[in-house]
């Protein structure tokens, strides 16, 4: 017993005063004087269900929060507010889409990764329904600790056979992938960036395609594998890396399965460079080991090293702080590549 | 607009007795097959799918996912047995299919999928689901302006869910008229006697705290479960309805319902034959 209270217990008062940092919930994960967009999922499922009257948009007590309240002042009747309910939530998603219906089902990844998982594997992927499952705060967005962090849906939806795992970087990207999962006909889980998303891709000339990993930038010395939003962190890394005569590319992944294993291995094989993986995401099971794992399957031999969350339960906090302190902020990445260089 | 569903031909007529008196034959005999099964829950539910299949719902056995039907969904997929029954009897499933029940490739798994049986509306087996999908059915026929209900099976052991009552609060919510629970009360789940496990009754007084318009009657009295079908088909009120229905495991068969309960009945070799005879001495009209 003594031993438990000690873990609970282990925290020392932080020390009062001016200048501490808040672990708010923010509504967006944009930097300063960073250009975004306001609400790119709901916008731009409105205007594609202007054209797609099977679209249907449930939440779990959360619209507001993933941005479907967009759709739900635009299309009030095609809206199901299921209460704080993930479990009936993804079982009414999975009716209605036995009834033709294409649901637009909007949680936190945590809750439906880890609240909704059967529901989601049994009632939705076996039966290969065309529900798509859009979950905010994804891996490290707020500084909410555990209880918001979704640091383990990759890995979790990763291994369910079926599901579409997409994770997107900005709201350019956001806005492509609403239409090209609707298009796609079957299961997918997306995560939501939520209130003003920042634009990183416009200037990429950037095309979404499921299952499509692109090239936004090359280098001789470093190539960045990223996904979501730790793309948009590489590429701010890879020029920094710039000014200090490193070379890096960057491949940005937003479909982490299907993963395009063919772009991947022959970028990968390019010799004389670090291969470093990106992820907004605890270092198991995500698109790091799945990276790793498809090279060692195919032979593809290159110096490899991985930029993910610790395996563990991460602090509270403001989320500049924990980025810091976790190793997926710009300045971290770009030392921690230097270290390894 | 007429009703698409007012063309659909009468099925033969024979007395709801001798259709439960058959599902009952047909689950023994799928049993028999593999020398196990859940047929102490099919021989239990077997006046309910009687009552369901032959008097309750719409449908076109030559054509199961007809968009006009009557949707009838399994939750406790281990009941699988006395469905596939219920739909071989119906006319969905051919009899001669009965004898790959269980196994390697058969579209007659020991846990019913949708994927696998036509007629089997969803994947049951993970308790407690059931629920939570009829509501977005019947979301869903209410959206295309369907006449068609839901009906959704499940098991007294998935009260102790909570996603059954998620769904239950949230179907009271939408008024939910078009949807008709049956939850089968055989007082029997994997660890023992159900109200041993948890305190799932009094079952009726919850569903109508919860806003349901509840019945609760014998679920091995064919007369009794009509009436019941349809005072919660006839009632008025914008409400989802349920039937409790309390069943005897392996009604029918004495010397089965004689034998000390549990949630997998062990049946030896030269069982099923004796089972099968006792049932055919009784054989109804």
């Amino acid at each position: 017993m003594s031993a438990i209270r000690h873990l609970r217990h282990a925290r020392k008062p932080a020390a009062a005063g001016k200048g501490l940092k808040t672990s708010a919930m923010i509504a967006s994960i944009a930097a300063e004087g960073q250009k975004t967009r306001s609400a790119p999922f709901g916008h731009a499922l409105v205007e594609l269900a202007k054209t797609r009257p099977e679209i249907v948009g449930l939440t779990a007590d959360l619209s507001k929060y993933t941005d479907l309240h967009i759709f739900a002042h635009a299309h009030p009747d095609r809206f199901y507010q299921m209460g704080m309910a993930e479990q009936v939530l993804m079982g009414a998603s999975a009716g209605l889409a036995l009834e033709g219906f294409m649901p637009f089902a909007t949680t936190y990844a945590v809750f439906a990764a880890r609240r909704a998982y059967d529901f989601i594997c049994l009632a939705i992927a076996e039966e290969n329904l065309n529900v798509k499952i859009c979950c905010a705060l994804p891996g490290l967005t707020t500084g909410y600790g555990p209880s918001h962090q979704a640091t383990d849906d990759l890995a979790i939806f990763r291994a369910m056979p079926n599901l579409v795992v997409i994770d997107p970087c900005d709201a350019n990207e956001i806005e492509q992938a609403v239409p090209a999962i609707a298009a796609h006909d079957g299961p997918v889980y997306m995560r939501l960036l939520r209130g003003n998303v920042p634009i990183v891709l416009d200037g990429y000339d950037y095309k979404f395609e499921i299952g499509k990993a692109k090239l936004l930038r090359d280098g001789a010395d470093v190539l960045f594998v990223s996904t979501g939003l730790m793309t948009m962190r590489v590429l701010e890394a890879a020029e920094a890396l710039a000014a200090d005569r490193v070379s890096a590319a960057v491949l940005h992944v937003s479909t982490i399965k299907p993963l395009d294993v063919e772009t991947i291995r022959r970028e990968c094989a390019r010799a004389g460079r670090l291969v470093v993986v990106a992820e907004n995401h605890t270092i198991c099971g995500g698109l790091g080991e799945a990276v790793a794992a498809d090279l060692t399957r195919s032979g593809v031999r290159t110096a490899f090293r991985q930029i993910a969350l610790p395996d563990q339960f991460l602090d509270a906090g403001a989320l500049p702080t924990l980025h810091d302190r976790y190793g997926i902020s710009t300045s971290a990445i770009v030392a921690s590549v230097k270290g390894w260089l | 607009m007429t009703d698409p569903r007012s063309d659909t031909p009468k099925l033969a007529n024979m007395s709801l007795a001798r259709r439960a008196f058959n599902i009952r034959r047909l689950a023994i005999r799928m049993g028999q097959v593999q020398g196990q099964g859940y047929l102490g829950q099919a021989l239990g539910i077997a006046d309910v799918l009687a009552v369901s299949y032959f008097h309750a719902l719409t449908y076109r056995p030559e054509d199961p996912y007809w968009e006009g039907r009557d949707r009838f969904l399994m939750s406790n997929g281990h009941y699988a047995i006395a469905l596939y029954s219920a739909l071989i009897e119906a006319g969905v499933i051919g009899e001669d299919e009965l004898e790959t029940y269980g196994s390697d490739d058969s579209r007659l798994p020991m846990s019913g999928m949708a994927s696998y049986t036509p007629g089997m509306e969803i994947s049951g087996g993970s308790l407690g689901q059931g629920l939570t999908i009829a509501v977005g059915m019947a979301l869903g026929l209410k959206r295309k302006k369907s006449s068609a209900k839901v009906y959704i099976l499940f098991s007294d052991g998935e009260l102790d869910e909570g996603a059954t009552w998620e769904a239950a609060m949230q179907a009271t919510h939408k008024k939910l008229d078009n949807l008709i629970a049956i939850v089968d009360v055989n007082n029997q789940q994997a660890d023992g006697p159900a109200k041993e496990i948890s305190a799932i009754e009094p079952i009726a007084p919850k569903f109508e705290a919860f806003g349901w318009f509840a019945q609760r009657v014998d679920g091995n009295d064919l007369d009794a479960l009509v009436e019941a079908y349809d005072v919660a088909r006839s009632d008025p009120q914008p409400r989802p309805r349920i039937v409790i229905a309390d069943t005897k495991m392996c009604k029918g068969v004495p010397f089965l319902e004689a034998r000390d309960k549990s949630h997998f009945i062990n049946i030896a070799p030269a069982e099923w034959q004796q089972a099968i005879d006792i049932l055919d001495a009784g054989r109804p009209a």
